[in-house]
């Protein structure tokens, strides 16, 4: 393990090959919840990105030291203590943005995203390669993230970043919003497109069908 | 091999990590350097948040105005501006020595607070300040409307909001809630416009000057109610409770007498 780190593919591998979200899925409840439209999507994915990085940072850095009895305390510790210093950055310094984030920029702690990375990555590497890791797959959410909240955004509202890009029908123009985009259930659809096209496309993601009988004992999930 | 290492935190960190010492410490550490973080951070970024809640609490007072019926015209008419008056709530009168800028730090101090006994505290709050900051909107010298900080426990907190009442006294102009931590959905509904709106036009008091205001169980059938929020009835009846509270004798109610006699 000792030594070379191939910087280029920690960094890019979960932008899409190894996305997290469409993978991986994981952090689904945040990446519903938040994408409503693109500035919360961003902020969002900001926040999560930040405390990603930095909380692998910190858990790398003690990785040698961390009993393994309170190991997911010790994570789960850093990760809510960042969780809170973003939180209140937020909203002394974003009070629009963090209103309409609300609870889910605290929920960042339990965003299995976040533990996941320090458990599976941090804990056994250097500093350097796992902020890096962490980063990219900051990076693969925050891309999910801003999809689903560009396409919901545009198609619930007709607008980008708050500014008009279709004209809307009760103004005149062509568009009509669909209000269903708004709603949670658009982005499990908006998602679960995502996750096809993705898997169409690179067809080595595809998992194979669940109801094989398994050729040995393992227990399913 | 050199002799065992004098350093106390070498030694330490050179214990096995199954040591019950080591992971004791590693806890202790990690726990006391994130409690600074996160208190530091607390406390260097109150001001910039408070400076922020105090922004949002005057928007929200000027979009109540705003939403009420007639007022948006009336604001224009009186130069567009509310003025401030800090009221002693024992005597219903304005307060001499206290502003509105130094009605922060007066509040400060527990002797400018009434305990309130259990019989007369059906808003929940223990304790009154003996002073509020009210908004008043004159129409020539007659009081068209005055703007009311109401609080009180709600369902899962303290719940606050602004209650706008007409110039005769008795008619609800509108409410906004500032601050509340109610159910997502549920009782979290007394913040959206769709409720609020059945609030103007009800009335507080009848003829003989009892109050009988409420929040209703469903639709409101009375014109002393204003419409019920499924599925919250606690939180309704937490509403009802603060404004008969505030509106009463250990409220408001000196200073909505004292307008009515013309004192304002």
């Amino acid at each position: 393990m000792a030594g070379r780190f191939d910087f280029w593919s920690i960094l890019t591998d979960p932008l899409v090959r190894q996305n997290p979200v469409t993978l991986q899925i994981l952090g689904l409840c945040s990446a519903l919840a938040v994408t409503t439209s693109l500035p919360t999507a961003l902020t969002m994915s900001a926040a999560l990105t930040v405390v990603m990085t930095l909380s692998a940072g910190a858990v790398s850095l003690i990785r040698r030291h961390i009993p393994d009895t309170i190991r997911l305390i010790v994570q789960i510790v850093i990760i809510a203590s960042l969780v809170i210093v973003i939180d209140q950055l937020l909203r002394a310094y974003l009070a629009e943005i963090s209103r309409a984030l609300s609870v889910y920029v605290a929920l960042i702690t339990t965003n299995c995203l976040v533990l996941g990375r320090t458990e599976a990555f941090a804990r056994h590497n250097p500093p350097v390669p796992a902020m890096v890791d962490a980063f990219g797959n900051g990076l693969g959410y925050s891309l999910v993230l801003t999809v689903i909240g560009a396409a919901r955004e545009l198609f619930g509202k007709g607008e980008l970043m708050g500014y008009q890009v279709f004209a809307l029908s009760d103004q005149g123009g062509w568009f009509t919003p669909l209000p269903l985009m708004l709603l949670a259930p658009s982005a499990f659809f908006l998602l679960g497109l995502l996750v096809w096209a993705i898997r169409s496309a690179l067809p080595e993601q595809a998992e194979a069908p669940e109801h094989e009988p398994p050729p040995t004992g393992e227990p399913a999930e | 091999m050199a002799g065992p290492d004098r350093n106390p935190w070498r030694r330490f960190l050179a214990l096995p990590n199954e040591s019950r010492t080591k992971t004791l410490i590693v806890a202790f550490l990690v726990s006391a350097i994130c409690a600074a973080l996160v208190s530091g951070a607390t406390v260097i970024l109150r001001p910039i948040q408070a400076a922020n809640r105090a922004a949002e609490q005057q928007a929200r007072i000027e979009s109540l105005v705003r939403g009420i019926p007639g007022m948006s015209a009336l604001l224009e008419q009186s130069g567009g501006t509310l003025s401030t008056v800090v009221v002693n709530l024992e005597t219903g009168r304005a307060a001499r020595d206290v502003t509105p800028e130094s009605l922060a730090a007066a509040l400060d101090d527990p002797g400018n607070w009434s305990a309130l006994d259990s019989g007369g505290d059906i808003a929940g709050l223990g304790h009154r300040p003996d002073f509020a900051q009210v908004f008043l909107l004159r129409e020539g010298d007659q009081v068209s409307l005055v703007l009311l900080p109401i609080a009180g426990q709600g369902y899962n907190g303290r719940i606050e909001a602004i209650l706008a009442l007409r110039g005769d006294m008795n008619t609800v102009a509108g409410i906004a809630v500032t601050r509340h931590s109610e159910t997502p959905g549920l009782g979290g509904r007394i913040d959206e416009a769709s409720w609020q709106s059945s609030w103007p036009g009800t009335e507080v008091r009848d003829s003989e000057g009892t109050i009988r205001f409420s929040v209703a169980r469903g639709p409101a059938s009375t014109s002393y109610e204003v419409d019920g929020i499924t599925g919250a009835t606690r939180t309704s009846n937490a509403v009802t409770r603060m404004v008969r509270f505030w509106l009463g004798p250990e409220g408001y109610g000196p200073l909505i007498e004292a307008i009515r006699r013309g004192e304002f």
